[in-house]
């Protein structure tokens, strides 16, 4: 992780995407998590409405890019790294984008999602696939379905993060507040850490 | 050989992460589609030790979508293992909760994720099928569809004190009563969100005709389908007795006690995905396929039993005929059962006994096996606890609403690949096509992913001849404690 560079950042003030008349270009990105963090982003209710006008969302789960872009000023990533599929894509989200938001619990500290870490992923995929199946042949192995890692980790634990956005999930209030400072090019003040 | 593999990753606008892969063959004809799903996180095994008065708050965890059916079916367990019964006003309320949650879950299914494949064609731009183009081109309906979501969220919030993973279902009742200025806020919200409805059932039958050629084919082979129903027949989210129908529309089995799910659900793994495929055991696998969820709701129960749903239930049924096979009628079925909901919130909301301030009834451990069933936005789902005379689990079972779909995904994306694709040149809205199959399921892989069934291990020994020449079986209650 100390190899990786550290993110620059959006530009501040004046410089702002906002300011400069541009379009945010917000990425979400789900990881290993409930999509909790992603529905209180719907949450925003009618404020979604306002903030049409001034974000282009180029990557998401609720948009149809397959492929994560070049040059996202914004990445609001829900979720803990927990399979070879997070890790590949959370190089690219870093790699690509100027501020990284831990969105959520499970990014900030694993949360529920490393609950798994003291057992281990033979254990959880041996009783959800061998033990409990009434037909089958076992765990996946096909190329298309990614392993699971050893342990469940943060975001941080893998790439460098911008900007810490904690709850399970975080309010709507919160999502809106942080999302209004990065569009003013203000370094956001997610409140303090909260958990839960 | 010369076959071709295509690979649509991720697939978007679902709620969990999955891909759809599809084998050409040498003629560029469909040899295989699957549907695999890349997410697995462990609660089953994971829950094991932790107290069963805890459960509810872990397993809303599952899901940011539906937390509430988990609330709901956790504590429910969780009664039958104190072994009370609730006070009359925390089942109102629990069923208000309920319903509230299929609102916005639904809302979301149909506004934000799947119309604009519907209202902006499944051939518009790639970076204009979602939530914002659907603000930019249809400003009412997404307009509706936001507001739709929030009525629902708003009312989990004001029940149960935030909108995602409240905690305020508990084995034995709910925490609290509900205030009489908190009804009437809800109360006053109620028409608007009606209104709301209607916009998305008038938006949907308008494109209706324009999307017959999908309706055709998005997922029309025959399954079974099965759900909860009261005992008149009528569709039951939160208790019942579970139905099962032919495609046909006659009943295979009613009156299943859904606590013993075991006796007749089995659940199959296959290599390529972390979803199981559960089957309806007497039909075996991978015959005994059964769908459940909206569009099985509605073909298992006789009626809805309010009456804008009932009405809307009958014009439903003169397209579809008694029994809709196409997945695509999920979108209609879904709309038809937020009028449902909202309907019965409203029959809630009137009645002065949901203020009644005996909400919970106060037990310790008083059985060891609690099972909690509810329907769920995308169908039937189950809790099965066992603990220890402390009240620690020491088995977590779980079935999730959207594994039981898996099979019939399948089958869509196979069904969808084979009209569509033809040779090498697949076009971007052939793709969407194969998503939008999907979508229609509304599948809840988050969710779907953690369910583990504590099924018998069966292993079937096959002859080259394909007959079965011995059958080992090993069932995990002779395992456990």
């Amino acid at each position: 992780m100390a190899d990786l560079p550290s993110s620059p950042g959006l530009p501040a003030g004046s410089d702002a995407p906002a300011a400069r008349g541009e379009r945010l270009r917000l990425a979400t990105v789900w990881l290993g998590g409930c999509s909790g963090c992603h529905m209180s982003f719907l949450d925003l209710d009618e404020r979604l409405l306002a903030l049409a006008p001034r974000i282009d969302l180029v990557y998401s789960p609720l948009a149809d890019i397959k492929t994560f872009p070049a040059r996202v000023d914004v990445a609001l990533v829900e979720g803990a790294v927990a399979t070879s599929d997070h890790l590949e894509l959370i190089y690219t989200v870093r790699a690509r984008t100027r501020v990284l938001v831990a969105f959520g619990d499970c990014a900030v500290t694993g949360n529920v999602t490393a609950m798994r870490n003291p057992i281990g992923p033979a254990a959880v995929l041996q009783r959800a696939y061998v033990e409990t199946a009434s037909a089958g042949a076992g765990p996946p192995d096909d190329v298309l379905v990614p392993k699971l890692l050893a342990r469940v980790v943060p975001v941080h634990h893998v790439v460098p993060v911008d900007v810490w956005l904690p709850g399970c999930p975080p309010s709507a209030d919160v999502i809106y507040a942080v999302l209004t400072d990065l569009l003013a090019g203000r370094p956001p003040a997610t409140g303090g850490l909260r958990f839960g | 050989m010369n076959s071709r593999r295509i690979v649509i990753d991720p697939v978007t606008r679902i709620e969990g992460h999955a891909k759809i892969s599809v084998l050409l063959d040498e003629a560029g004809r469909v040899a295989e589609a699957r549907f695999h799903v890349t997410e697995f996180r462990g609660f089953e095994k994971f829950c094991e030790g932790r107290l069963f008065w805890e459960m509810p708050a872990i397993t809303a965890r599952i899901c940011g979508i539906c937390p509430v059916s988990h609330l709901i079916a956790s504590a429910k367990a969780g009664d039958a293992i104190l072994a009370v019964e609730i006070p009359p006003a925390a089942e109102r309320l629990r069923r208000l909760l309920h319903l509230a949650q299929l609102v916005q879950s639904h809302a979301l299914s149909f506004f934000h994720l799947s119309s604009p494949d519907l209202l902006l064609g499944f051939d518009a731009p790639p970076t204009e099928r979602n939530l914002f183009g659907l603000i930019a081109h249809h400003p009412e309906v997404a307009r509706a569809g936001i507001r739709l979501r929030q009525y629902g969220q708003t009312i989990i919030e004001l029940l149960g004190g935030r909108r995602i993973h409240p905690t305020w279902v508990v084995p034995g009742g709910v925490a609290t009563p509900l205030l009489p200025a908190v009804r009437q806020q809800l109360l006053a919200a109620w028409p608007q969100a009606l209104e709301d409805a209607r916009t998305g059932l008038d938006a949907f039958k308008r494109v209706l005709d324009a999307h017959a050629e999908e309706a055709a084919i998005f997922g029309t082979s025959p399954a079974l389908f099965a759900g909860l129903v009261d005992t008149a027949g009528r569709v039951e989210y939160y208790e019942g007795r579970l139905r099962i129908v032919g495609p046909d529309g006659e009943a295979v089995a009613e009156g299943l006690d859904p606590t013993r799910y075991q006796d007749y659900l089995g659940e199959a793994t296959e290599p390529w995905s972390y979803l199981k495929f559960p089957y309806y055991r007497p039909y075996g696998y991978p015959d005994g396929a059964y769908r459940v969820g909206p569009l099985a709701r509605l073909n298992v129960a006789a009626a809805c039993g309010t009456p804008r749903a009932d009405a809307e239930l009958t014009e439903y049924r003169q397209r579809t005929g008694r029994v809709a096979l196409s997945a695509f009628y999920y979108h209609y079925a879904r709309l038809i059962e937020i009028v449902h909901a909202l309907e019965q919130i409203g029959r809630l909301l009137d009645d002065p006994a949901i203020l009644d301030r005996d909400v919970r009834a106060r037990a310790g451990r008083n059985r060891h096996v609690g099972v909690g069933v509810a329907e769920a936005p995308r169908g039937t789902l189950y809790h099965h606890y066992e603990v220890d005379d402390d009240g620690r689990l020491v088995r977590v079972n779980l079935i999730i609403a959207t594994g039981q779909n898996n099979l019939a995904m399948n089958r869509a994306v196979a069904q969808v690949a084979a009209h569509y694709i033809t040779g090498d040149d697949v076009r971007e809205g052939v793709l969407n096509r194969l998503e939008a199959a999907i979508r229609a399921f509304d599948p809840c892989l988050s969710c779907s992913t953690h369910a583990v069934g504590a099924m018998p291990l069966v292993v079937d020994i096959v002859g080259a001849d394909g007959r079965l020449v011995r059958r080992v079986r090993r069932d995990p209650a002779a395992t456990s404690r």
